[in-house]
């Protein structure tokens, strides 16, 4: 909310500096987001009238004018159509700088002397757009400095107002503000009753001429104050003071009636509508819901079709306006009206919220009343608008007509504050600060709460409460809390101490099963890998490729088709980020992420995966550049489980899944239970997604990290004994179906088997395999003797022969 | 058989003249072994007269010791200047880099989390997660933020076909704990959340972390030390804060919090916009009515609130001035951050 100083000022006058003012509303809950002058740096322009405007003798476009600064006589050559004798305008003279540093020079335009120029809106920066030079009223004096009688360093200050406090979206509200927090005198413009005109003053008697209102939807719009205007003239222009107020408002002026409802809205907060009275058909409006299939042309000149919900005001003929939001076109005020209609109505905050912006409108009169409206303004603001517009537009006023809807209760069904009860000890509870009653009540006071009940004298009882009646625009207040809110908004937060209240906390379960964090990422980290992070909604062609026909979650409002779907997987984040870093020459990557991924039908489940293309080494001295392979890959899945469990915590099992190599993935097992997958893209995915090398892939369910804790075994004395053996098999023949022989057929003294080469060719014949194991045997009781390690060596021996089909090379 | 002195001179020499151990080993088993020099001179006693033989053997065995000690410095210096050239042959470049794996890293935005996460835990609080896909129940009705309420235009949120939602904010979890019925409580809540914005200083997704704190008698002025304490940890700086009312649906009273800029210490510069203030955090008591759809007593219990975003607290720890960056997974930016 942009706020004119000189506009508050005349409301309450704080006596503040506007940078100490906006501090002082910032401490106060009113953030001040800008400090503005009401229009940008220029001087030298003054004020001055066209004594005569002449045809340029060598351009038909341009006027040579003779203008008056007072006194002073200039020759002006200017292009504006409206440059016209008689008229008070803005001249730039000689050595003038206007915004955008423009410095004004004497010229000669196609021959004719010209000593400055005479401005448009636009270029002293007071409009977007303008048609032609400004034009002043004619009481300005001639020669006075533009900035001055315009007052346009008057300081815009723009507030920040939070959504629970709607009553302070005008002038008036925040005036009510600043005069709670300085204590200064509230005053405030003229709102007295107007009776109306005597009858038969005009064409026609404003009584006859009047709209009848019903209130069809009584709980939306209980209240509806209505008044007509006839004779009005709506084609003169505004005049300057409430142009330039509704220009500091960032609204362009359009015609005095409608400029006069923008306007009460700026200043009171209550949203007000103009109807041309000849346009309503039936001269009857209702208030009532839309209707199935029901359209409304608004203003902004857009069509809406209007669901069953939204509040409406219409005539026999259908919806005039969206309530509370737009009017609409059919009923509008022109320059051509003659006869308005006034609407000041109370809309329950309930009927109006949510329903502009389902249309995708945010209105000046929306996001008050969605907010919640004084109820009992609306008096008010009517007879404001109609003193004004009898000011601006003249004409002969009708008499105020309030029609009302009455709650159960016989009072009018708005919304009302409530008396609320304060337990003055809870001020205390709540904030850490403690307060005696009688400060709190002096407290509220200024905010215009009232004590109604209950004794404030410090020495009262304990347990004695308060009772407080807050003023109508203040139905927010509606619980204690919102009192103790109010309490601690006053006496600022600065004034609340800061008390550490840290206990002694109860000793909590440290379980041995959870994997720290950053135990797992270091791990990562440690062996070359980058975190990223990556957004969870992914391209749905590329999911569908990798994962096809599961199914995933869709936005229903995704910021863009290539982030329309929840990831089923880490990959698909983790295979664009590669191909990402490809485009920016990065050769190797390793990149890993945390996060989780959402399956349909089922919990989130928490992933750690990665992504590795390139070499196995950073390119270096020493070492020979070989591609990474599944070898690789599976030396950091075994590091990790080393970390969380005994013996190298997974296994790998062969099995493919659509988007791996068939050939070259795994399953990954803990404990027998699949825990996540290892492999390389499969070619197709590859090729298809531009990778110069198969990047490989990973990904393992975190929760199936569980840290298992370690159990101390008896270490034999007894001197250990190494033999090795070359198994030669079927290339199919696994590494895992060799160990699975050798343990099975070994006694307790194998203490651990090894694989060191894996050879093919010379002295193997085609389709065989040598694989080279290192056997160790230990005794946990003696020394082993040659016969029974012998033994123990032959019955591996035939194992693998009856099992596998091997033989063994010297 | 020459003359003893003469012997000497001569097996001096030879052991001056050999330049390796093995020369110097042959030339000492030579004068000494049994058919040695020295040897035979003291074979020789037996010729001489009784008298003469003890002054003969004792001048014999003189030139023999002085033999003996000079293979010996001459085996020493022999040795060092074989260690010598062993050494010098062995020289390397220690100005080259290792061999091996690189090291990896860190996500920054991880990195200031888990950062929080320890300052958190250090002073007892638990760390909750929750579900990022929600309800509208626990992102926006218990939170007393009821349909078409004005706070809703504040989270452009999305949604799935089904109604449900991405949560907007972690104050979810707050729900979920509170619901759980353990009291008191102290503990943050991290996570991702989401919102339909993406420009400069706007991702559709981020992070925040939450705190929250339920117990008999806590009050704002805790709330205050709270933040404090937490602010000047993390930036390891003697931070001045300042609160200023605002509005939360879930808390009330709500604040919103500054902090002292880390940048200019609070004179004024870009950062700040030259206010000298940094906004850091919401905060507040916990409304009454979240805990009343969280099936807490009020009347009993007290709680306070606060929520921050990672993102922030990571850009302003590291100086990082795009918050786009954290999400583009650029290797030369994450890079930057190594394991923490
Ligand atoms: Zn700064």
């Amino acid at each position: 909310m942009k706020l004119p100083l000189s506009w508050l000022k005349g409301w309450v006058d704080p006596g503040l500096a506007p940078r100490e003012l906006g501090d002082r509303m910032t401490l106060a809950g009113f953030e001040l987001e800008s400090i503005a002058s009401a229009a940008p740096a220029f001087s030298g322009v003054v004020v001055a009238e066209i004594l005569s405007a002449e045809r340029h003798p060598q351009a038909d476009k341009l006027q040579v004018c003779r203008v008056s600064i007072g006194g002073t006589e200039l020759q002006i050559v200017c292009g504006a159509a409206n440059a016209r004798a008689g008229l008070r305008t803005a001249l730039a003279q000689v050595g003038a700088v206007l915004p955008g540093d423009l410095k004004i020079k004497a010229a000669k335009l196609r021959g004719v002397e010209s000593a400055g120029m005479l401005c448009s809106a636009k270029e002293l920066g007071l409009a977007e757009v303008s048609d032609g030079i400004l034009e002043l009223p004619a009481d300005l004096a001639l020669g006075a400095d533009l900035r001055a009688v315009l007052d346009l360093d008057d300081p815009l200050l723009e507030f920040a107002i939070t959504p629970n406090r709607g009553d302070a979206m005008s002038v008036q509200g925040l005036a009510r503000e600043v005069a709670a927090l300085t204590g200064a005198a509230l005053g405030g413009p003229d709102c007295e009753p107007i009776p109306a005109a005597v009858e038969g003053a005009s064409a026609g008697s404003p009584a006859q001429k009047s709209a009848s209102v019903s209130l069809s939807a009584g709980t939306a719009c209980p209240r509806f104050h209505h008044r007509v205007l006839v004779d009005i003239d709506n084609a003169r222009p505004s005049p300057l003071w409430l142009r330039e107020r509704l220009r500091r408002a960032g609204q362009r002026s359009i015609s005095p009636i409608v400029d006069i409802t923008n306007y009460i809205v700026l200043e009171l907060g209550q949203p007000m509508h103009a109807y041309d009275l000849d346009k309503i058909e039936g001269r009857a409006l209702d208030v009532r819901f839309a209707r199935g299939g029901e359209s409304c042309d608004l203003l902004d000149g857009r069509t809406v079709e209007l669901a069953p919900d939204v509040l409406v005001i219409a005539d026999a003929a259908g919806p005039v306006a969206m309530a509370g939001v737009m009017g609409g076109v059919r009923t509008s005020v022109t320059p051509e009206t003659t006869r308005v209609m006034l609407e000041v109505a109370w809309f329950a905050p309930a009927a109006i919220a949510g329903r502009g912006r389902r249309y995708g409108l945010t209105t000046d009169a929306s996001q008050r009343f969605e907010r919640g409206v004084d109820p009992e303004l609306g008096r008010r603001a009517i007879e404001r608008a109609t003193r004004l517009m009898l000011e601006v537009a003249g004409g002969i006023v009708g008499a105020v007509e309030v029609t009302e809807v009455v709650a159960e209760d016989g009072a009018a069904a708005v919304r009302r504050a409530p008396r609320v009860t304060l337990r003055p000890a809870e001020v205390g509870r709540v904030l850490g600060l403690e307060m005696p009653p009688d400060r709190v009540v002096e407290l509220l006071s200024r905010l215009d709460i009232q004590q109604v009940d209950g004794t404030a004298h410090p020495a009262a009882a304990v347990g004695e409460t308060l009772t407080f009646q807050s003023p109508s625009h203040r139905f927010d207040i509606t619980i204690e809390r919102d009192l103790i809110e109010e309490v601690a908004r006053l006496v600022g937060f600065e004034a609340i101490p800061v008390i550490d209240a840290r206990a002694v906390q109860p000793i909590r379960a440290l379980p041995t099963s959870q994997l720290e964090e950053q135990r797992l990422l270091d791990l990562f980290a440690s062996r070359g890998w980058q975190e990223g992070v990556h957004f969870s909604f992914v391209d749905p062609v590329l999911q569908e490729q990798l994962f096809p026909g599961v199914p995933s979650h869709r936005l229903s409002n995704p910021i863009a088709s290539d982030l329309a779907v929840m990831r089923l997987s880490l990959w698909p984040g983790l295979l664009r980020a590669a191909q990402e870093n490809l485009r920016r020459q990065q050769g190797r990557i390793r990149l890993f992420e945390h996060g989780v991924v959402f399956p349909v039908g089922a919990p989130e489940i928490d992933r750690l995966g990665g992504v590795a293309v390139g070499g196995r080494r950073p390119e270096q001295w020493g070492e020979d550049e070989a591609p990474s392979d599944f070898y690789d890959l599976r030396a950091d899945l075994e590091a990790l489980g080393g970390l969380v469990g005994q013996a190298g915590g997974f296994e790998f099992e062969r099995a493919s899944l659509g988007c791996l190599h068939p050939g070259r993935s795994a399953r990954i097992l803990r404990n027998g239970r699949p825990v996540g997958w290892a492999g390389e893209l499969h070619p197709r995915w590859v090729r298809e997604l531009g990778f110069p090398s198969a990047p490989l892939l990973f990904e393992l369910d975190v929760a199936a990290l569980t840290v298992e804790y370690p159990v101390f075994a008896e270490v034999s004395r007894f001197p250990q004994l190494r033999r090795d053996l070359a198994v030669v098999l079927a290339e199919e023949a696994t590494f895992s179906s060799v160990l699975e022989g050798v343990t099975l057929s070994s006694s307790g003294l194998l203490r651990h088997v090894f694989v060191f080469d894996v050879y093919r060719g010379m002295g193997i014949e085609t389709g065989r395999k040598s694989v080279a194991l290192g056997l160790i045997f230990q005794d946990k009781n003696s020394t082993l003797t040659e016969e029974v390690i012998e033994g123990e060596m032959a019955a591996i021996r035939a194992a693998l022969t009856l099992r596998l089909g091997a033989s063994f090379r010297e | 058989m020459g003359d003893l002195a003469t012997l000497l001179r001569q097996a001096l020499d030879e052991v001056t003249a050999s330049t390796t151990l093995a020369a110097l080993d042959e030339v000492r088993v030579r004068w000494l072994g049994k058919k040695g020099a020295f040897t035979e001179q003291l074979k020789a006693l037996g010729a001489l007269p009784a008298a003469d033989r003890p002054a003969v053997g004792a001048r014999i065995n003189e030139a023999k010791q002085q033999f003996e000690a000079a293979v010996e410095s001459t085996r020493e210096a022999l040795a060092g200047a074989a260690v010598e050239a062993e050494l010098a042959a062995g020289r390397i470049d220690v100005s080259l880099p290792g061999r091996g794996e690189a090291r990896g890293g860190i996500h920054p935005v991880t990195r200031a989390r888990l950062r929080i996460e320890r300052i958190f835990r250090d002073s007892g609080f638990e760390v909750a997660t929750g579900p990022e896909i929600e309800d509208d129940f626990h992102n926006f009705e218990a939170l007393n933020i009821p349909a078409d309420h004005p706070a809703r235009a504040m989270h452009d949120t999305f949604y799935f076909p089904d109604g449900r939602l991405l949560r907007t904010h972690t104050s979810p979890v707050q729900i979920r704990e509170l619901r759980k019925g353990r009291l008191p409580l102290a503990m943050i809540m991290p996570g991702r959340v989401y919102r339909v914005d993406y420009d400069m200083t706007h991702s559709p997704m981020f992070h925040q972390v939450e705190g929250l704190v339920v117990d008999e008698g806590v009050n704002f002025a805790n709330l205050k030390a709270v933040l404090q304490g937490f602010l000047r940890a993390f930036f390891e700086k003697d931070l001045r804060m300042r609160l200023r009312p605002s509005y939360f649906p879930f808390t009330e009273p709500s604040a919103e919090v500054d902090m002292s800029c880390v940048f200019c210490d609070g004179a004024g510069c870009r950062v700040c916009k030259h206010t000298g203030w940094l906004e850091i955090a919401g905060c507040g008591m916990v409304h009454p009515n979240v805990f009343a759809a969280a099936g807490v007593d009020a009347q009993r219990w007290t709680g306070y609130a606060f929520g921050m975003g990672i993102e922030r607290l990571a850009m302003l720890r590291y100086g990082v001035s795009d918050l786009r960056l954290f999400y583009e997974s650029d290797l030369r930016f994450l890079r930057q951050f190594g394991a923490a």
